[in-house]
């Protein structure tokens, strides 16, 4: 190992990644925009859902319930009169809720039970439980103004009281923020490394380099450095905008979180390394790196999706994803804090991986003659 | 005619440079599916294996009734007992468990004395989203418990009996939701990619100018780059569909002559988008970083991950130019509703317009290069 000879390919990477707009847009432009949107744009949370409320007769008690989802700041009602209406409005897509009170609902309201009919559009299977679940609130709330006079019989026998930790109001910014880091890792450290790499292999710039004294180790280091601290760079301006512009929490200390991502940079680096190693085409690096590092990142790390209720086949793919652990790793430190029985095996975990990747790519990249 | 045989002559030597080579035959073709099978598990918000813990204190008939209606729900599994109160910080902490239910000592007293009783659950909230739903399912466990509870002691009922039905998806799985839409979303990464990197990979090796210079006119240029991306579009979204009905078994309630126009569009509009970033694009690094930068706006703004009428109203008009939103609506009303062309003209006419768009750009960018 030369320090000059390492300077010089570091001085030589840099240069072309200043003077590739491309690069810094991936590494710079693409995590603010994502930041803005996933803290202004995207959430899970519905608001003004559109409901259509049937009133057959109108009568006071049902102004009453009106007046309840009118109240409830999720929903935007609009009364029609008959169910007809409120199907066709639900097939032309203007509500996605019909909210029906039965015919003589007063008078079976004395009696004994009344109907309320709560239709979802359940295309959105999500949205349809959460709409579904407000629903039930906003009837809830209705009874309980019209009980609290009398015997409040509408409330029990059994009442879950429910408390979400580490996310009180449970605002879907709190997880969204961490999983962007690492969707940004993972495209600075895959994407990026990857389709560098296997430009010098398809343009022979490699085998060049290869009749210098320059070593392989070193033509490692001079590769994967700058990318390294592109995403490192990454990392910070998505933590500092998480916690100062959308004060999402990190209850973890910043020491352990700049440990454990540079981390999972380097997992990432030495992935990118290893497909372009053994691809040595920009076309089918670009298009491994985004299929087996990207979409995996988004859709099997259990960054939105719940990694438990998978099959187990998915399962036991998933545990062979980094990201996994590193999503593990960043929800707990941002959220909950620093808990070492999590930290140390998911770290343990990497630092194995880790070692793997760069001793596949080492012997890839071995000079040949 | 001459004009027709010369673009066909280009579309055969596109397909044969994807498809003679081995890797990126593979990389056309495997992914989708392959995507589509292991997506299309995993992307679920359904819950079928909660992991919890149980604090009872009260240890009573009762509580032990209220408890197996939990267990026998089929979707919670009870992985510890605990016996003390700091026991729940630890198991929530290292994500043994994502629910606590805690049940007080006095819970089968009040319980027979016809006073409420509490229910103490607590939940992981590193996703909140899980343990929203998650809570919502305990909620729903406890209403039928509380309704059998009352009919065996012959309690009166509330006054109101709400009753909610779900259309278009009587079970709520998300699976519905979801799979139909990954249709538009994989092919969306795969059309923009191939098409900017295979005229990206004509210009880095010079062939590109060894075209320019053959009797091809650029209008014949772009048609000749564009028809094969389309092609190999068609058959990744018929490859997902058909692992979405006959693999994932959702039940496709409308027509296939529905579906494909839309399909079409959406896929003109994709290549399009393809050929502009390629337009832009100097190098394969370049396009496929463009790529990159153009497909995870769409990707997010699609409506598929996160509903676009959560978002704000000016983002939500943004979203106007995403042929992504469209298609996966189409995908969802042909799918789920059965959705005659009539409700779905309204996706219709966008797509054509954004498709319009972007081949046109995309045909006055190149013959701006030119000049």
């Amino acid at each position: 190992m030369s320090a000059r000879r390492i300077t010089a390919l570091l001085r030589k990477e840099m240069l072309q990644i200043f003077r590739d707009p491309s690069s810094i847009a991936i590494a710079i432009v693409l995590p603010i925009f994502l930041i803005l949107l996933f803290g202004y744009g995207l959430s899970l949370d519905p608001k003004d859902i559109p409901v259509a409320l049937v009133v057959e007769n109108p009568t006071p008690v049902s102004a009453g319930v009106g007046a309840a989802f009118g109240l409830s700041r999720y929903f935007r009602i609009t009364t029609v009169t008959s169910m007809k209406k409120a199907e066709d409005l639900m097939r032309e897509g203007r509500v996605d809720g019909i909210v029906r009170l039965g015919q003589n609902f007063d008078r079976r309201l004395l009696i004994g039970t009344a109907p309320i009919q709560v239709i979802v559009q359940g295309v959105d299977a999500n949205r349809a439980r959460i709409i579904e679940g407000y629903a039930r609130g906003a009837i809830g709330q209705w009874m309980g103004q019209r009980n609290s006079a009398g015997a409040d019989s509408s409330v029990g026998p059994v009442v879950v009281q429910s408390r979400i930790w580490f996310n009180a109001d449970s605002d879907s910014r709190y997880f969204l923020v961490p999983g962007l880091v690492v969707l940004i890792m993972t495209i600075t450290g895959a994407l990026l490394t990857a389709m560098v790499m296997a430009r010098e292999w398809e343009r022979g710039t490699l085998e060049a380099l290869f009749v210098t004294p320059v070593r392989a180790g070193e033509i490692l280091i001079g590769k994967t450095v700058p990318y390294f601290l592109l995403g490192m760079a990454g990392l910070l301006l998505t933590a500092s905008t998480g916690r100062f512009l959308f004060h999402v929490p990190l209850r973890g200390s910043l020491l352990v979180l700049t440990a454990v991502s540079a981390l999972y940079l380097c997992v990432a680096l030495g992935f990118g390394l290893l497909i372009s190693s053994i691809t040595r085409s920009q076309f089918v690096a670009g298009q491994i790196a985004l299929i087996a590092a990207f979409l995996p990142a988004v859709f099997l790390s259990g960054f939105i999706f719940d990694l438990a209720s998978v099959p187990k086949a998915v399962r036991l793919v998933s545990y062979l994803l980094p990201a996994r652990y590193y999503v593990s790793l960043l929800q707990t430190l941002f959220l909950a804090g620093d808990i070492w029985s999590i930290i140390i095996p998911d770290c343990a975990v990497m630092l194995v991986m880790l070692l793997v990747l760069f001793g596949l790519t080492l012997r890839k990249t071995k000079k040949r003659l | 005619m001459e004009s027709l045989r010369r673009i066909a002559a280009l579309i055969w030597k596109e397909l044969l440079a994807i498809l003679k080579d081995p890797r990126s035959r593979f990389v056309v073709l495997i992914p989708p599916l392959l995507q589509g099978l292991v997506f299309g598990y995993a992307a679920t918000y359904d819950l079928n294996r909660v992991r919890y813990a149980v604090y009872d204190q009260d240890r009573s008939d009762a509580s032990r009734q209220f408890l197996a209606m939990i267990d026998g729900s089929g979707t919670f599994r009870r992985i510890a007992n605990l016996g003390d109160q700091r026991e729940i910080k630890s198991i929530i902490d290292d994500r043994q468990a994502i629910l606590v239910v805690q049940i007080g000592s006095d819970f089968e007293r009040r319980l027979l004395t016809g006073q409420p009783a509490d229910v103490q659950v607590i939940a992981d909230g590193r996703n909140s989203n899980t343990a929203g739903t998650a809570l919502n399912y305990i909620a729903t466990i406890t209403d039928a418990f509380n309704s059998r509870w009352r009919s065996a002691k012959g309690l009166t009922s509330p006054p109101v009996e709400p009753s909610a039905r779900a259309w278009f998806n009587p079970n709520l799985e998300t699976r519905w939701f979801m799979i139909p839409g990954l249709i538009g979303m994989l092919t969306l990464v795969q059309m923009i990619v191939i098409t900017a990197m295979s005229v990206a990979r004509e210009r880095e090796q010079g062939t590109f100018d060894q075209l320019l210079v053959t009797p091809f006119r650029p209008i014949e240029i772009m048609i000749g780059k564009s028809a094969p991306s389309v092609l190999i579009g068609l058959v990744q979204v018929t490859m997902v569909l058909a692992l979405a009905i006959f693999w994932f078994r959702i039940p496709f309630q409308g027509s296939l002559l529905n579906l494909y126009p839309g399909v079409l569009l959406f896929l003109v509009a994709a290549v399009g988008i393809g050929l502009m970033v390629s337009s832009v694009a100097g190098t394969m690094q370049q396009a496929l970083l463009g790529s990159f930068l153009t497909i995870t706006p769409l990707a997010m703004l699609s409506g598929l991950n996160t509903p676009i009428s959560n978002m704000p109203a000016g983002i939500q008009y943004v979203t106007l130019i995403n042929p992504l939103r469209y298609v996966i609506v189409i995908a969802h009303k042909v799918f789920l509703e059965g959705a005659s062309l009539r409700y779905i003209f309204p996706e219709m006419w966008p797509l054509a317009l954004i498709a319009a768009f972007t081949l046109s750009f995309a045909v006055w960018m190149f013959h701006r290069r030119l000049m």
